[in-house]
């Protein structure tokens, strides 16, 4: 059951992403060229995405107990903003700026089966499991 | 009107994302659902995969959902990726680094985060696109 919920969730994300222009890296790279000829479409995709979720979210969180299918909401503790959320952010919004692609829509756009989306999504895996591998050890300092 | 696509589009992602907190209680973060997806994956594969089941569900759903966009005759088909390999390669080695070390990407800090009205998304959001502003600014307009 939850992983027909899953699938469904991720259909819809898909259908969502793909729809709104997202999966699309000259619409994204648009979106981002704020100082140039500037397309701002997906700034639609945000404003209704946004207040949808907020509405949701008060509502699930409110009135349930526990989700669904499991026995407690996976939420997120950490409230500090330090070096690594600002770093992190600096590096992700480079890389996105650079090819266009974040990684929902690189995820979804392996249906387009187009060699440099797969060689995307393998070099976005691997900074992953390096950058995991590097602040490992700072984690055990805690 | 060429914002009606987006506009529906934001409402399946919105719609996704509160399905998938009420149904199984997490975050539609798609970095961190890709990232725990892979982590320790061949440890031990078989009780890995069962554990981590709804992420592989989740992913394969993010895959199919374009396929059925596609039907529709208003949604543009993507067109191919422009940059050249070489920055495709750069550009996901930076995705996959600074959404682990930023504990995010557009997906958990933009949508989820923003609206559960966390201080570190809104930060990270206003962060990630500022500095896409700057580098596609720095590629298309100084480079």
């Amino acid at each position: 059951m939850k992983n027909l919920f899953s699938l469904t969730c991720g259909i819809l994300f898909g259908i969502g992403l793909s729809l709104s222009g997202m999966t699309n890296p000259q619409v994204v790279l648009g979106f981002l060229d704020l100082f140039g000829n500037w397309n701002p479409m997906l700034i639609f995709v945000m404003a209704s995405a946004v207040p949808i979720t907020f509405i949701g979210y008060r509502i699930v969180l409110s009135r349930k107990q526990q989700p669904l299918c499991d026995n407690e909401f996976y939420l997120p503790v950490k409230k500090s903003i330090d070096g690594k959320l600002i770093l992190g952010a600096v590096i992700f919004g480079t890389g996105w700026g650079l090819s266009g692609l974040c990684p929902g829509p690189a995820v979804a756009s392996l249906s387009s089966l187009q060699p440099k989306v797969f060689g995307f999504v393998l070099a976005m895996i691997m900074g992953m499991v390096i950058v995991d591998y590097l602040i490992k050890p700072i984690k055990k300092d805690h | 009107m060429p914002y009606i696509n987006p506009v529906i589009g934001g409402l399946l992602i919105g719609l996704s994302a509160v399905l998938m907190m009420y149904a199984i209680g997490r975050i539609c973060g798609i970095s961190g659902i890709v990232k725990g997806a892979i982590q320790n994956l061949f440890l031990d594969p078989l009780k890995h995969v069962k554990e981590h089941a709804w992420r592989w569900m989740f992913l394969i759903g993010l895959i199919i959902g374009p396929l059925i966009t596609h039907q529709v005759p208003s949604a543009k088909a993507p067109s191919p990726i422009a940059a050249s390999w070489g920055l495709v390669i750069v550009s996901g080695l930076l995705v996959g680094a600074g959404t682990t070390l930023g504990s995010g990407c557009t997906s958990g800090h933009g949508v989820c985060g923003i609206a559960r009205l966390s201080t570190r998304s809104l930060v990270a959001t206003m962060i990630f696109m500022l500095s896409g502003f700057i580098t596609v600014y720095v590629v298309r307009h100084l480079l």
